[in-house]
């Protein structure tokens, strides 16, 4: 078996007195397409926005490719990560958001190509031409020149995905991409997303409610609640036949929502 | 009652006036516009032994009238040992003082950008400095400007103060002609129209901006 590529171990995470995360330890392999579900307000996109470095840790540790990412080596020991490590471990790790996030003021292809410009002095010719090869990907290389006010949520969220994948991340974090999405729009950004799980070797993190993108999308599915792993498995086995009882009850109460599993 | 002739009479030294109180708004405005930011960035500080002596400050300004500051600044500093012309006591005067209005603008403004925007930028890896020049501060600017333009004609209309510490601005040059002449209709009709004739164009210019700039970005 492979080196994990992601190793979490024993991160507590609290806001204020409410802990959220409780000494959670995983591990994702390299190339993994992880399904994360659970009830609202279980930990999910903390966990999430911890590895995208938007919140930081408590407790415990995480590793990125065999190297700390909230902390740093320093005189043999590990300390508290400075801003110039955070710099250097989000390199590997690309988000896409929930409320897409694009800046508004930028065009399509601005967004796109500013990551690669900016963070790794990429020429423009260059980044441009790997912008639209990534909005082609997407199918959104014809708005290019567009604003994003311009374009419907399902566009938007592919131009965020596709700004996500211009600094070529090894890792991809997905939390609820197509939750703010109106129905019809939905399938566009799950089809990218099939594209990806199917076409790279990026590892991938899934936080959604859609079970059935899950079971498909997934080689392993983790139900949290409470701020812990309750179970974990491939989709086959969460789905069809879940040992917890916790579990059961929460893809009952899908299945009674409409969902089909 | 009105007499033309004293009204070219005194233009000239109208003229000057005008010339002292477009300097006054002008020089006002760059130091409002500049400390204004310096303020709005002390009072977002970490540090709370900056954040909290310059809020302070702020909201001292804020609370006590224009005139007074003025008359502090050019009457009772020299008694500390600080001597300013009343050109740059007036200039500071007004600058400082709008630039506590100045500073909640940009605190706004900047506040008005929303949270995903700067952990999209940390998504991307940006730099604090790039978060800064590329997302944030041009979404927070145009929103920002209908505001700062209104504090701008406000400091216009308010240069008149500035006679009370002694520049010879419009006002004060229309008062002392009409205290020569005994004979204030016109000087004084003449000031007013001034300000009408700037202060009425900007207006309009400033619900052009508004409208320009109203439709969020977003
Ligand atoms: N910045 C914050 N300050 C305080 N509490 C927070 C903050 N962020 C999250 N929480 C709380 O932490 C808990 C876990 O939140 P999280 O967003 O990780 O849940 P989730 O599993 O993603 O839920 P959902 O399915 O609703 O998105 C929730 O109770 C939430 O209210
Ligand atoms: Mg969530």
């Amino acid at each position: 078996m492979t080196d994990p590529i992601i190793r979490i171990e024993g991160v507590s995470k609290s806001f204020g007195n409410f802990e959220v995360l409780k000494d959670l330890s995983f591990t994702v392999a390299p190339g993994e397409k992880l399904a994360l579900i659970g009830p609202s307000g279980s930990g999910k996109t903390t966990i999430l926005r911890i590895l995208m470095t938007l919140e930081e840790i408590n407790g415990g540790g995480i590793f990125v490719d065999d190297e700390p990412l909230w902390h740093m080596p320093k005189n043999g020991a590990l300390v508290k990560a400075d801003e110039a490590h955070l710099h250097k471990m989000r390199a590997k790790i690309g988000m896409v958001f929930q409320l897409f996030n694009l800046f508004p003021h930028k065009t399509v292809l601005e967004n796109v190509t500013l990551a690669p410009m900016l963070t790794k002095g990429t020429p423009k010719a260059e980044a441009n031409a790997l912008a639209m090869d990534l909005l082609a990907m997407v199918g959104m290389a014809d708005k290019a020149s567009q604003k994003p006010a311009e374009l419907s949520g399902g566009q938007k969220q592919r131009v965020a995905i596709a700004r996500a994948l211009a600094l070529r991340p090894k890792i991809m974090l997905f939390d609820e991409v197509t939750s703010a999405l109106d129905p019809e729009l939905v399938e566009e950004v799950l089809n990218v997303l099939r594209k990806l799980a199917d076409e790279t070797d990026m590892t991938m993190l899934l936080v959604t409610h859609e079970m059935n993108f899950a079971h498909d999308f997934s080689d392993r599915v983790l139900f949290f609640d409470g701020g812990r792993i309750v179970e974990s498995g491939p989709p086959d086995q969460i789905f069809t036949n879940p040992q917890e009882e916790r579990t059961q009850t929460f893809l009952r109460k899908i299945v009674a929502a409409g969902q089909r599993i | 009652m009105w007499d033309w002739n004293f009204v070219w009479q005194i233009i000239p030294q109208l003229a000057d006036g005008v010339v002292i109180t477009i300097q006054a708004t002008v020089l006002g405005t760059i130091i409002a516009m500049i400390a204004g930011l310096g303020l709005a960035i002390a009072r977002r500080s970490r540090n709370k032994f900056i954040r909290y002596p310059f809020g302070f400050a702020a909201e001292f300004i804020r609370g006590t009238p224009l005139l007074v500051q003025l008359y502090f600044l050019f009457y009772i500093l020299p008694d500390l040992g600080i001597l300013l012309s009343p050109m740059v006591a007036g200039v500071i005067g007004l600058g400082v003082h709008y630039a506590t209005y100045t500073a909640e603008v940009y605190r706004t403004g900047i506040d008005n950008v929303s949270k995903g925007q700067w952990e999209a930028a940390k998504a991307i890896n940006l730099s604090t400095r790039q978060t800064w020049t590329q997302i944030i501060i041009p979404q927070a600017i145009p929103p920002m400007i209908p505001a700062l333009a209104n504090y701008f004609i406000s400091m216009f209309k308010e240069t008149p103060l500035l006679a009370a510490i002694t520049v010879l601005e419009l006002m004060n040059q229309a008062r002392s002609v009409a205290n020569y002449h005994y004979k204030y209709v016109e000087p004084m009709t003449m000031v007013g129209a001034f300000f009408l004739l700037v202060s009425v164009p900007s207006v309009i210019f400033l619900r052009r901006l508004e409208k320009r700039f109203a439709p969020k970005l977003r």
